[in-house]
């Protein structure tokens, strides 16, 4: 598979304290790749740079742009879907405008863009929560309507930062199997920031894992079990090798 | 869950019932205190009293109101245009924001009983004075509510809406300006009072027309009855506008009244 995205050399300071330190990572078209790290290692500065919130201090960040060529876009804005561990739904606009938002703010007319939203709700199991305020769903329910918003970004690379780890357990082990089904679809390359082991295994196509002060990508591991994997994958002997390898690394 | 629908009910209706009980003994004793006559009658009319004269002077009263409520609606208008500009440059300009905000803290310790006078002498008798008035004692608590509103959204959300490519004006109406719409109500609740308050006053240092006018034509005439009477008319009037401010912001804020059980 062609590259969708990468990061050359990235590196990132704040006064005199070094963040990232030469980071190089790339993500492959309709791959779903983790960084796992703990808490407070630079995962969200990385994230930052990508999505061209933050500039770098020194190296780029490349959007492929019809093969072969690479569009630099270091610190620009507006290539890359971002989702986040909040929600982030407008609490004043139903799930439909929320969901609808990114399209409203390109420019396209309230009534196309809501009905546009609409004709996704089947695929993502919102059916019936159109109309609804986001006060009136549950966790689970307003992750996935976030998770469509950021699809509905309409980029091809999208960002999420630990979109699932503010869910209780039941309702993370059931929305990460909704959202390994609901990928299968609609197959969208995706970066995915986790400092949850097991959450990186059940769902990568491959992990970086990030270490270190300041921080750099110290090791990469290919989960080869095919996907979609389900909960039962968890307890087999591949998954626990691959964590146990994993949690010698960390 | 019929019963806890029963108990919420019964809540309810215990909240009104309660102000309506004291309110109502305050009353009875007053009005007996009156008719004992340990306080002279013509310096404390009784509530019936007051009623009556109420009824016998209505429709002059509406009149003055009229007046009062034109001068407060219009205060009122440039008071919120002024309030969310001034709130809108402070957010968007944290300079504007150090600079103007102690000048606005200040200006608010500034009685209004105290610059009225001026405001009299540099506008004259008629309506402008009022309305002048009115703007300067309603602005504060709006701009600062707006502000605050403003200033509550949460930073990711607007990295987010960045990430999304969200303009600078967008962001501000897609997001801050809803966040502020609570506050703003709150504030407006206060500016509405303080609204009637400023006209009345404005009114009493000189003028044709309004409730403050009869106030000090009926105090000179030594009425105390009448005078209670527009007291308790402005009143009224307050409690009616915050009624409707309560209104509008049941109309305009539906997500903040939805029965999260449903």
């Amino acid at each position: 598979m062609a590259d969708v995205l990468r990061a050359n050399h990235v590196a990132k300071s704040y006064s005199d304290k070094q963040v990232l330190g030469d980071i190089n990572i790339r993500l492959a078209d309709g791959e779903l790749v983790c960084i796992l790290g703990v808490s407070g290692v630079g995962k969200t500065t990385l994230f930052n740079v990508l999505s061209g919130l933050i500039r770098p201090d020194s190296g780029s960040v490349e959007l492929a742009d019809g093969e072969p060529s690479f569009r630099d876009i270091t610190g620009e804005t507006g290539h890359l879907s971002y989702m986040l561990q909040k929600d982030m739904l407008l609490p004043h606009k139903t799930i439909q405008d929320n969901v609808a938002l990114p399209l409203i703010l390109s420019g396209v007319r309230k009534a196309e863009a809501r009905e546009k939203a609409r004709s996704y709700f089947g695929q993502f199991g919102l059916e019936g929560t159109e109309e609804k305020y986001p006060a009136q769903l549950s966790g689970g329910m307003r992750q996935r309507a976030a998770l469509l918003r950021t699809w509905l970004c309409g980029n091809k690379v999208a960002l999420l930062d630990e979109p699932f780890s503010a869910l209780d357990t039941l309702t993370r082990t059931s929305v990460q199997e909704w959202y390994l089904k609901v990928m299968e679809e609609i197959r969208l390359s995706t970066l995915f920031i986790t400092h949850d082991i097991d959450e990186a295994i059940l769902l990568s196509d491959r992990i970086y894992i990030m270490k270190g002060r300041p921080a750099v990508i110290s090791d990469e591991i290919i989960i080869e079990t095919p996907k979609p994997r389900d909960r039962d994958y968890m307890l087999s002997e591949e998954f626990l090798a691959y964590k146990r390898r994993i949690r010698e690394i960390i | 869950m019929d019963t806890k629908k029963h108990n919420k009910n019964k809540s309810k209706f215990s909240d009104v019932l309660t102000p309506v009980i004291f309110i109502g003994a305050a009353l009875v004793i007053w009005q007996c205190v009156s008719m004992s006559g340990i306080v002279p009658n013509y310096m404390l009319p009784s509530p019936v009293q007051m009623v009556q004269a109420l009824i016998a002077d209505f429709p002059l009263l509406m009149q003055h109101s009229r007046a009062t409520l034109i001068e407060a609606g219009l205060g009122l208008v440039i008071g919120v245009a002024l309030g969310f500009t001034a709130a809108a440059v402070m957010d968007m300009f944290p300079v504007a924001r150090r600079g103007l905000y102690p000048i606005l803290v200040i200006t608010q310790t500034i009685p209004p009983v105290a610059i009225a006078p001026l405001l009299i002498l540099w506008f004259s008798y008629g309506i402008a004075p009022k309305v002048v008035l009115v703007v300067l004692v309603s602005f504060f608590p709006l701009a600062v509510g707006l502000l605050e509103g403003f200033q509550s959204v949460d930073d990711d959300m607007v990295r987010l809406m960045r990430s999304m490519k969200a303009t600078r004006w967008q962001i501000f109406w897609h997001v801050k300006v809803p966040a502020a719409l609570g506050q703003f109500f709150s504030g407006l609740k206060i500016a509405v009072s303080y609204s009637i308050i400023g006209a009345v006053i404005a009114e009493w240092l000189g003028g044709f027309e309004g409730l403050g006018v009869y106030m000090t034509r009926v105090k000179k005439a030594y009425s105390y009855d009448k005078m209670f009477a527009v007291i308790l008319l402005v009143s009224v009037l307050s409690l009616l506008l915050m009624g409707i401010v309560r209104l509008l912001q049941r109309k305009c804020m539906p997500w903040a009244y939805i029965d999260k059980d449903k």
